[in-house]
């Protein structure tokens, strides 16, 4: 479980647009990196590349290679099917398949991926639940529907749905952007523990998240509106916050633009 | 501090001349309109319930057909024209609704945005428009002229596949549009492959707007005339087969007795076809409600 990420000159694409310019970075197991920077700067796309989702949009391509413990993630005869069961991803919005009770969301990945024997799916559930610290708030009712929960709660079981394939990366775009802060209490605590076992890489808005929850922190920028996007620097996350190596950093960092 | 408080409270009272003129004309107006276009419904169901109910009430209406009776001669009951109906509507069904869902599918979930799933979607919208008459006249000129295979259900049901297949297509692209990507995105991301998240999350989340729309679908071609006039000749007696070329189906028993005179049996019996028709395509439409409503109830 838990494996490194090595992305190198990454440049990403939509159609002729390019997105993001020129990033390589290192991601080290069973560690938390956060991704920080204004809107519109590429983080949540360079996060998209991580799994090979950013090509499900028409037209969108990247150039570059990303390593994962030394396989290239874009090789000839990768599948991104398979690139996708190693590398998990929670979204910004909680989006429990509608159509299931809690059971069946968490059940999903395992089932749609062919896994019948119901003792198994019995303990992934339970074992994800309890991980995703969900399971006290809902085993008498893993029958109903996972719409029903509240916000935070259908965060949480996303995340348990996400885990629940034994991913070896868990990718997370701005998961709390959408939730209370009581609820991200609860998904940051969550964060802490995941970590044990997952790589784990976090986009978020939030300046005071990034300092809680991660070991390194990447700091990205772009020029200008219609500019690229581009990594300015990535580092332990004290190191960021206090003595940065980049002016735009701290300038960032201290609110004095962004 | 008075008079400030006296003249709001003036101000504040109802609206009088003119306004209130123009709110109660625009009222009457609304409700006379509404009055009106309920009229000729609630006429029509009166006539066809009242003339066409002691048809239907009796046994032999639903368990006999019009063999070895006339117009004259009481006795027998719309059986024949009831299978016809249904059988028509079966194999109509069998047809347009894979190629109707399997189409939205493609247009939507594989096609999105390119060109050709634009051509395809204005054919589409240009066969929703056609008439049935002409569906009729175009399977007519390619079965019957062209390949010569005579007349018979199923080319009836053919000329009816044209009129539903638009109506099945449209209303499940919506559906499958509706579903957010969101959830397509959550499920590839699961490692789960594309054909995979459609059949098991795309489906399932659209699955009462789809069946809902296969149900609307079948309710507006179950009343359809022009095509059984033209491509299936009328009976009395019950049929199963639907290559035969004679077929009871009760808009053509409509039709054939809509000259009967007032005084002979056979003049009960078309109100009773019409009212039977009105009671399957109603019990269609009660059926997609019921589909819709019970997908509801499962989200809460």
């Amino acid at each position: 479980m838990a494996k490194r990420i090595e992305v190198v000159d990454l440049d990403v694409f939509y159609g002729s647009f390019k997105a993001v310019e020129g990033v390589s970075l290192t991601v080290e197991p069973r560690t938390v990196t956060s991704f920080i920077g204004p809107s519109g700067c590429g983080k949540s796309t360079v996060l998209r590349t991580l799994n090979r989702m950013h090509e499900v949009i028409p037209g969108a391509y990247c150039q570059g290679s990303i390593g994962l413990d030394g396989v290239d993630l874009y090789g000839a005869g990768v599948d991104p099917v398979a690139v996708r069961r190693l590398v998990g991803m929670v979204f910004q919005r909680p989006n429990p398949f509608p159509s299931m009770s809690i059971y069946d969301n968490v059940a999903s990945g395992l089932r749609l991926n062919g896994v019948k024997n119901k003792k198994v799916l019995d303990e992934t559930v339970e074992r994800s639940l309890r991980s995703a610290n969900l399971w006290n708030e809902v085993k008498d009712r893993l029958g109903k529907a996972g719409t029903g929960l509240s916000g935070g709660q259908q965060q949480r079981l996303c995340i348990a749905r996400a885990i629940a394939v034994q991913p070896e990366v868990l990718l997370m775009d701005e998961p709390c952007s959408a939730l209370d802060p009581i609820s991200t209490l609860a998904i940051e605590d969550l964060i802490q523990e995941l970590k044990e076992s997952y790589t784990v890489v976090i986009v978020t808005h939030n300046m005071q998240q990034a300092a809680r929850v991660s070991d390194r922190t990447a700091f990205f920028n772009l020029a200008a509106q219609g500019e690229p996007g581009k990594l300015i620097e990535i580092g332990a996350t004290e190191k960021i916050f206090s003595n940065p190596d980049e002016k735009s950093t701290e300038d960032y960092i201290t609110g004095r633009f962004g | 501090m008075t008079t400030a408080t006296e003249s709001a409270q003036l101000a504040l009272g109802k609206p009088s001349g003119r306004r209130a003129f123009t709110d109660k004309a625009m009222t009457a107006l609304a409700y006379l309109a509404g009055a009106i276009a309920i009229v000729p419904l609630a006429w029509i169901l009166f006539s066809v319930v009242q003339l066409g109910l002691p048809e239907v009430l009796s046994v032999a209406w639903w368990t006999q057909d019009l063999g070895g009776t006339t117009d004259r001669r009481a006795g027998g009951g719309a059986l024949a024209a009831i299978v016809g109906t249904l059988e028509i509507g079966l194999i109509t069904a069998l047809v347009a609704v894979p190629i109707g869902v399997f189409g939205a599918i493609f247009l939507i979930e594989y096609a999105r945005g390119t060109r050709w799933s634009r051509v395809v979607s204005f054919m589409v919208d240009i066969l929703s428009g056609i008439p049935s008459i002409v569906a009729a006249l175009f399977v007519y000129a390619l079965l019957i002229t062209i390949l010569g295979t005579g007349r018979s259900t199923v080319a009836a049901a053919l000329a009816l596949v044209l009129l539903m297949l638009p109506v099945v297509l449209r209303s499940t692209e919506e559906m499958l549009k509706l579903v957010p990507d969101s959830l397509r995105e959550a499920s590839y991301a699961l490692g789960v492959p594309k054909w995979r998240t459609i059949v098991s999350i795309v489906i399932p989340t659209a699955f009462s707007g789809i069946a809902t729309g296969i149900v609307l679908g079948l309710a507006r071609v179950m009343g359809e005339t022009a095509p059984l006039l033209i491509l299936v000749a009328a009976a009395r007696n019950l049929n199963l087969s639907p290559l035969s070329d004679t077929m009871s189906t009760l808009p053509t028993m409509i039709n054939t007795g809509r000259d009967v005179a007032e005084t002979l049996p056979g003049y009960g019996r078309v109100w009773g076809a019409a009212f039977t028709l009105i009671l399957i395509v109603m019990g269609l439409n009660l059926l997609a409600r019921g589909i819709a409503r019970a997908s509801r109830l499962k989200e809460r």
